[in-house]
């Protein structure tokens, strides 16, 4: 049998892989799928826990359906958002977009 | 070493590696389809955790519709004249910095944790996790206004996506 270390250092390293996309790609989208990594490694972490400390306890498994849906409705907004910056300055490169800079 | 083990350690292993191509490859329609590696990758892990109906939700709402969705995005973006500068900002070795120290971090409170080698329980007699889950999703004492909460906070998303992305010039 696979041990819960297992899922949780691969958790934790899909998280850092997610976070080093978020902090370091300068594309929008870019950075969209840096969070998509984070949120599945959540979901890991979350199933594994479920699985190996408290079968019979069903809320990892309902935490993992509202992370499902939180996922989706985050990239459909962003998305929209994206589309719209994209229509009205032409790009989405995150350091470009700096009208509140200042 | 069982033969789910080694199952395991291939699984994440090209999880990890498409992870990263995500994140450092220069083109975005590449980035996306290992992303789409990666969350098979994921699927399967779901799979080894017993919770099949989470694979094929992994399956058709990360790859069928948010993955796409992001290929489709990336392809209304698209500015062929300026995509060939770097994809990464000037300040990335201290984003990997940060993120080594985080999971150093991390790793080390894992190692001195005591419940992290346990194995899994065998589930009951007759108990079965994804009947588990329906009932208790759809029952008024279980998770039914968590439930109910995520599905508005869905249509709310897709009413607000509509109008961000509306086109106000005719």
């Amino acid at each position: 049998m696979i041990p819960l270390s297992w899922y949780l250092i691969f958790a934790a390293a899909l998280f850092c892989i997610g976070l080093f996309g978020v902090l370091s790609r300068k594309n929008a989208i870019a950075i969209l799928m840096g969070i998509e990594l984070m949120l599945n490694s959540v979901n890991v972490n979350l199933l594994a826990f479920w699985r190996y400390l408290n079968p019979n306890f069903v809320a990892g498994q309902v935490f993992t359906v509202i992370v499902f849906a939180v996922a989706a409705s985050e990239v459909a907004v962003g998305l929209a958002l994206i589309i719209s910056i994209y229509r009205r300055r032409s790009t989405i490169v995150a350091e470009e977009i700096n009208l509140l800079k200042y | 070493m069982t033969p789910l083990q080694i199952i395991f350690l291939i699984v994440a292993a090209i999880t990890l590696g498409g992870a990263l191509m995500v994140v450092t490859t220069r083109n975005l329609v590449h980035a996306a389809l290992w992303l789409v590696l990666s969350l098979f990758g994921i699927a399967i892990i779901f799979v080894l955790l017993d919770a099949g109906f989470f694979a094929v939700a992994q399956v058709v709402i990360y790859i069928g519709a948010i993955a796409i969705l992001m290929i489709f995005a990336i392809m209304l973006t698209r500015r062929v004249a300026k995509d060939s500068g770097p994809q990464i900002n000037a300040t990335w070795p201290i984003a990997g910095i940060v993120t080594l120290a985080l999971f150093g971090g991390l790793f080390t409170v894992l190692q001195n944790w005591q419940q992290i080698h346990v194995l899994p329980p065998s589930f009951p007699e007759g108990y079965d996790p994804l009947q588990q889950l329906g009932v208790e999703l759809v029952s008024p004492n279980g998770y039914l206004i968590p439930f109910e909460v995520a599905s508005i906070l869905l249509l709310a998303a897709l009413i607000g996506a509509i109008v961000i992305a509306w086109s106000k010039t005719k």
